[in-house]
C-alpha cells in the first residue's frame, strides 16, 4: 500500500499557547458514511439521523475507548474497529478494565473515556505487531495485581504534560474542523483526524487523556514558549485593498505549504510498513509502523482510508527512544511468527539470550513463567551445561 | 533635553496603560488567564503606579475607572499615606471622600474591612470612616443589612455608638423592644413570619430558611423588597417556581446588563421573545446615544470562542460586543456590522469559532473605501473593532493590515479606527493591542463607547505629558466641585 494522502483536509493557521502549537485541519465536506460509534456519545446505537436524508452505515471505535458493552462490565476496545450499521449492537474485541471503585464512581456516564494507564500504550504496541489479544489481557492482569515491571519506562498522560490542558481549553475550534496536529516545542507529538466535525468536537477534549513519551514531557516542561509566527505583509506590493486581500491569501497558502512539507514531514516520510487489518464497504483500516531508526521521529498509528485512499480517521503516537528499541525487537519477533528460536537465529544470539533481552526490555510477560525461569537458569550455567560447583564453607 | 522627553513619553504610556487596565480589569478569571494571575498582575501594576506616578494614580479616582480598581487605589493611598507631605494628603483625602460617596455601599464596607484587616489605623482613616458613616442616609438600615461590616467599621473608627444602634450591633438581645422600626422588624422576624417580608432580601433569606418557608411563597412575597440586580438574578428561579411578582422591567435596564441577560437565555426563548428583547435593546441604546450622530460606521465585532469568558464572567466580552452593536446602530447614519463568525442575526449569538480579525477588518475597510453615499457630510468614517485582540486566523494579519492601511492606503487618516478591548491581559499589564497604529482602549460597559472613542482620538495625536497632566487636573477639579 502506498502512503495515504491528506487530500480533502486543509491546514489552517496554528494556535499557540505556551510551548504548544496546535495546527487545525479542516474539511470542506465531512467524509460520508463513517461516524464515531454512537455509544461514544452515550446514546444507544441507533441510526444517526443527520437531517439531510443520508444515514451512516459504518461506525468506528477508537483504540482504548472504555465503555460498558454487552455484559454490563466496563471494557476497553482493543484496537480501532469498523462496525457496520447492522452489527452496531455487537461489541468489538475488548479487554475488561478493572477499575478501582473510586475510578468507577468518578467516571461520568456521558463523557467519552479512554484508558488512562500504561495499558493503552502496551496494548497499542503489542497490537501493532499482531500479538494475540490474550497478550494484553495477561499483561493487564499482571500489571494490576503485581504492579508494572520496573523496566517499563514511563509514559505521561496528557494531564501531566504541562500546559496541554490549557492549550486544549483555549483552542478555538474552526467550523468544519476534523483534525489537529499537536506540536510541543515544534516536535510533532501526535496527529488526530476524524471523519466528521461533530465527532471532532466530541473528541477534542479527550486529547488530554492521550499518552506522551518522556521527550514530549520534557519539552513541555523545559522548552521556551513557541513563537507565534505572525504574518508579514509586503508593503511595496500593496496599492489598493484588493492587493491586501491577495497578500492575505498568499500568506495562508504559504503557511499551509510550509506546514505540510516541513513540519509534518516526519509523519509522512517515515512510514515503512502497513498492515491492513479490516475492510468494510469502501473503508480500510490499516496500522502502520515506522522504520524504528534510533534518534529519529518514529510514529505508529492507525488510519482508516476511504475508496480514494483519502484519510478518514488517523491517530498516531510518537515513540520515545526506549519504545523505539522495543519496537525493533517486537518487529523481528513478529517477522518470525513469534518463534523464539528462529528470531534468535536471525539476530545472531541464542534463545536464552534473546529471552533475557526480552525480559530486560520489559516483555517478560510474553513468555510463560516456567519457560522464562528455564532460560534464566540456563544463562547462569556455563556453556557446557554442567551445574556450577557449589562451594561449601 | 532628549532624555526628559523620553521619560515623559514613558510616563504618558504608563498613565494610559494604567487607565486602560483600571477601566477593564476586575481581578476575576478571564478566558486566557485565571484569577490568581489577574490579581497578581493588577497588584503589581497598582504598586508600580503608586511608587512612580502618585499624582496620576490618585487622579485616576476622578476618572471612570471601575469600582474594583477604585477600591484598590483608595486602599493603597491609605496604606502608604506617610510617604507624602500634608498638602498632597489633603488633596488625596478629598478625592477619596468624593469617590467613596459614589461607590455602592457594599464595596465601601468591604474596603473598611480590608483596611481593618491590614491594620491601617490613624486619625485620618478614622476621620474618613466617620465622615462617610455620618453621611449615610439610613445607618440603621445598613446596620441590619451589613451588620458585620458596620460592626467592624464602628470598632475600627472608634465610633461612640450610643442608643439603639450600639445595642443592636453589639448586644442585640439586651433589649426587649426597639423603637427604630427596622430594628424592631428584625427582632420580630425571629419569631413572626410576617415581619420577615419587610426586611431586605439577603437578610430575609436567612430568616425564611429558619422558618422553613417554601421558596415559591417566599419569592412571591419578598418581591417588593428586591433591588434591581437581585430581581434580574432571580428571574429564572422565579420562572421555575412560578412566582410572577419577580419580573424584571427590561425597559429600564442599562444596555450592557440587558445584553448579558439576553445572552443568558436559551436560544429558543430568545427566538420566542425576539420582538420584546430587540425593542428593549434598541430603546436602551437610544437612551445612551442621545442626540449624537456619527457618520458611516463599520464595526468588526468578536464573537469567537474566547468571548465565552470564564465561569466568573460568563460571556462578558460577547455581551459588550452585542451592546456595542446596538449602540453603534443607534449612533451611526450608515452602519455595517461584521461579526467574526460571519453571522448576521445578533440575537442568536453564541461564542463560536476562531478569530479571523484580519479578514473582517479587510471586509470593513472594503466597505469604507467605497465612496460615501452623501459626500460632504461633516462626520468622518469610523471603523470600530470590539475584540479581545487574540487574532489567530492567521495570527498577526489584523496588525499588518492596519499598519499598511495607515501608512500606504490612508495616510491622511480619513477613516478613524479605534480598538475597544473588554479583556485585561495579565501578561502585558494592559489590554491587548492589535497594532501600534491603532489606539486600544479598555471598555467595561458599552455605555462608555462614545466617550472612549473620543478619548482614543485625542490620544492618537501627539499627546505629551504636559497635556495629559492638564487634562487630569481639569478632571480632578470638576470631580471635586460636584460635592
Amino acid at each position: 500500500m502506498t502512503a495515504f494522502r491528506l487530500d480533502g483536509l486543509h491546514t489552517r493557521p496554528a494556535q499557540t499557547w505556551g510551548t504548544f502549537r496546535l495546527v487545525p485541519l479542516v474539511r470542506d465536506e465531512p467524509v460520508p458514511w463513517l461516524r464515531l460509534h454512537r455509544k461514544a456519545y452515550g446514546d444507544k446505537p441507533t441510526v444517526v439521523d443527520v437531517g439531510d436524508g443520508s444515514f451512516y452505515t459504518s461506525y468506528f471505535i477508537p483504540h482504548a475507548f472504555v465503555a460498558t458493552w454487552q455484559d454490563g462490565e466496563a471494557a476497553a476496545s482493543y484496537g480501532t474497529r469498523l462496525l457496520d450499521k447492522d452489527t452496531a449492537g455487537h461489541a468489538p474485541p475488548r479487554v475488561p478494565v478493572r477499575m478501582t471503585r473510586r475510578m468507577a464512581r468518578r467516571a461520568d456516564r456521558t463523557r467519552l473515556r479512554f484508558l488512562p494507564l500504561h495499558l493503552a500504550v502496551e496494548g497499542y504496541l503489542a497490537l501493532h505487531f499482531g500479538g494475540p489479544e490474550i497478550v494484553w489481557e495477561e499483561y493487564s492482569r499482571r500489571a494490576v495485581s503485581r504492579g508494572l515491571s520496573p523496566r517499563a519506562e514511563e509514559a505521561y498522560t496528557g494531564h501531566l504534560v504541562q500546559g496541554l490542558d490549557d492549550a486544549l481549553r483555549i483552542f478555538e475550534i474552526h467550523d468544519g474542523q476534523c483534525g489537529v496536529l499537536v506540536y510541543v516545542a515544534d516536535a510533532l507529538a501526535s496527529a488526530f483526524v476524524v471523519p466528521h466535525p461533530d465527532d471532532y468536537r466530541a473528541l477534542h477534549a479527550t486529547l488530554v487523556e492521550d499518552l506522551f513519551g518522556e521527550l514530549i514531557y520534557h519539552y513541555a516542561l523545559l522548552a521556551a514558549p513557541a513563537a507565534p509566527f505572525p504574518v508579514r505583509i509586503d508593503d511595496t506590493a500593496v496599492r489598493s485593498p484588493a492587493d491586501l486581500w491577495a497578500q492575505a491569501a498568499l500568506r495562508r497558502r504559504e503557511w499551509a505549504d510550509f506546514h505540510d512539507e516541513v513540519m509534518a514531514a516526519g509523519l509522512f516520510g517515515q512510514m515503512s510498513r502497513y498492515q491492513s487489518v479490516q475492510a468494510l464497504h469502501d473503508f480500510e483500516l490499516t496500522r502502520f509502523l515506522p522504520s524504528f531508526t534510533p534518534r529519529r521521529e518514529n510514529h505508529i498509528g492507525e488510519v482508516i482510508t476511504d475508496g480514494d485512499a483519502r484519510v478518514a480517521y488517523l491517530k498516531t503516537f510518537r515513540l520515545s527512544e526506549t519504545q523505539t528499541r522495543r519496537g525493533y525487537l517486537l518487529t523481528r519477533l513478529a517477522e518470525y511468527d513469534w518463534n523464539l528460536r528462529a528470531t534468535a537465529a536471525a539476530l545472531g544470539t541464542d534463545e536464552a539470550a534473546l529471552a533475557l533481552r526480552l525480559e530486560r526490555a520489559g516483555f517478560g510477560y510474553l513468555l510463560r513463567q516456567d519457560v522464562l525461569d528455564h532460560f534464566r537458569a540456563q544463562a547462569r550455567t556455563p556453556a557446557s551445561g554442567q551445574r556450577p560447583a557449589t562451594r561449601r564453607r | 533635553m532628549t532624555e526628559e522627553t523620553h521619560a515623559d513619553l514613558i510616563a504618558c504610556e504608563d498613565a494610559l496603560m494604567f487607565v486602560n487596565a483600571a477601566i477593564t480589569s476586575t481581578g476575576q478569571r478571564e478566558f486566557h488567564h485565571d484569577a490568581g494571575e489577574q490579581r497578581l498582575s493588577l497588584d503589581f501594576l497598582h504598586a508600580y503606579m503608586l511608587a512612580n506616578y502618585r499624582e496620576v494614580y490618585a487622579a485616576a479616582l476622578a476618572l471612570d475607572v471601575n469600582d474594583h480598581n477604585a477600591v484598590m487605589i483608595i486602599r493603597n493611598l491609605l496604606a502608604h499615606a506617610a510617604e507624602v507631605g500634608p498638602q498632597r494628603r489633603r488633596i488625596e483625602g478629598r478625592l477619596i471622600a468624593r469617590r467613596l460617596e459614589l461607590l455602592p455601599p457594599q464595596r465601601v464596607y468591604r474596603l473598611f474591612r480590608q483596611v481593618r484587616r491590614a491594620g491601617i489605623n490613624n486619625r485620618r482613616v478614622r476621620a474618613i470612616f466617620r465622615d462617610w458613616l455620618a453621611a449615610r442616609p439610613d445607618l440603621a438600615f445598613d446596620a441590619v443589612k451589613y451588620r458585620g461590616a458596620v460592626k467592624d467599621a464602628a470598632r475600627h473608627a472608634h465610633l461612640p455608638l450610643s442608643g439603639e444602634l450600639g445595642d443592636f450591633l453589639f448586644r442585640p438581645r439586651s433589649r426587649k423592644s426597639f423603637r427604630t422600626p427596622v430594628f424592631e422588624t428584625w427582632r420580630r422576624a425571629h419569631y413572626e413570619q410576617a415581619a420577615v417580608y419587610e426586611l431586605p432580601y439577603t437578610v430575609a433569606q436567612g430568616f425564611a430558611a429558619r422558618h422553613g418557608i417554601p421558596h415559591e411563597v417566599f419569592l412571591e412575597r419578598i418581591a417588593p423588597k428586591l433591588t434591581r440586580l437581585e430581581r434580574l438574578r432571580l428571574q429564572t428561579s422565579a420562572r421555575v417556581h412560578k412566582a410572577d411578582a419577580v419580573r424584571a422591567d427590561l425597559r429600564t435596564m442599562p444596555l450592557t446588563r440587558l445584553a448579558s441577560y439576553v445572552l443568558s437565555l436559551p436560544m429558543d426563548e430568545r427566538a420566542e421573545r425576539r420582538a420584546e428583547l430587540t425593542d428593549a435593546l434598541r430603546a436602551a441604546a437610544r437612551r445612551v446615544a442621545g442626540a449624537r450622530a456619527w457618520g458611516r460606521v463599520a464595526a468588526v465585532l468578536d464573537d469567537s470562542y474566547s468571548t465565552v469568558g470564564s465561569g466568573e464572567k460568563r460571556r462578558r466580552p460577547l455581551a459588550v460586543a452585542l451592546a456595542c452593536h446596538y449602540l453603534l446602530e443607534a449612533l451611526a447614519t450608515d452602519y455595517r456590522p461584521l461579526w467574526t463568525s460571519g453571522r448576521t442575526d445578533p440575537l442568536l449569538l453564541y461564542p463560536h469559532g476562531p478569530t479571523p480579525l484580519g479578514e473582517r477588518v479587510l471586509d470593513a475597510l472594503d466597505v469604507l473605501a467605497a465612496p460615501a453615499p452623501h459626500p460632504g457630510t461633516e462626520a468622518p468614517d469610523r471603523l470600530v473593532i470590539v475584540s479581545d485582540g487574540w487574532d489567530n486566523d492567521p495570527p498577526g494579519l489584523a496588525a499588518e493590515v492596519l499598519r499598511v492601511w495607515r501608512t500606504r492606503l490612508d495616510p491622511d487618516g480619513r477613516v478613524e479606527i479605534t480598538h475597544l478591548n473588554p479583556v485585561y491581559d495579565a501578561d502585558d499589564f494592559d489590554v491587548r493591542r492589535l497594532s501600534p497604529a491603532v489606539p486600544a482602549v479598555g471598555v467595561r460597559d458599552a455605555e462608555d463607547l462614545p466617550l472612549l472613542v473620543e478619548l482614543a482620538r485625542f490620544s492618537e495625536g501627539r499627546l505629551g505629558l504636559a497635556e495629559l497632566r492638564a487634562h487630569l487636573d481639569e478632571q480632578v477639579e470638576s470631580f471635586l466641585e460636584k460635592t
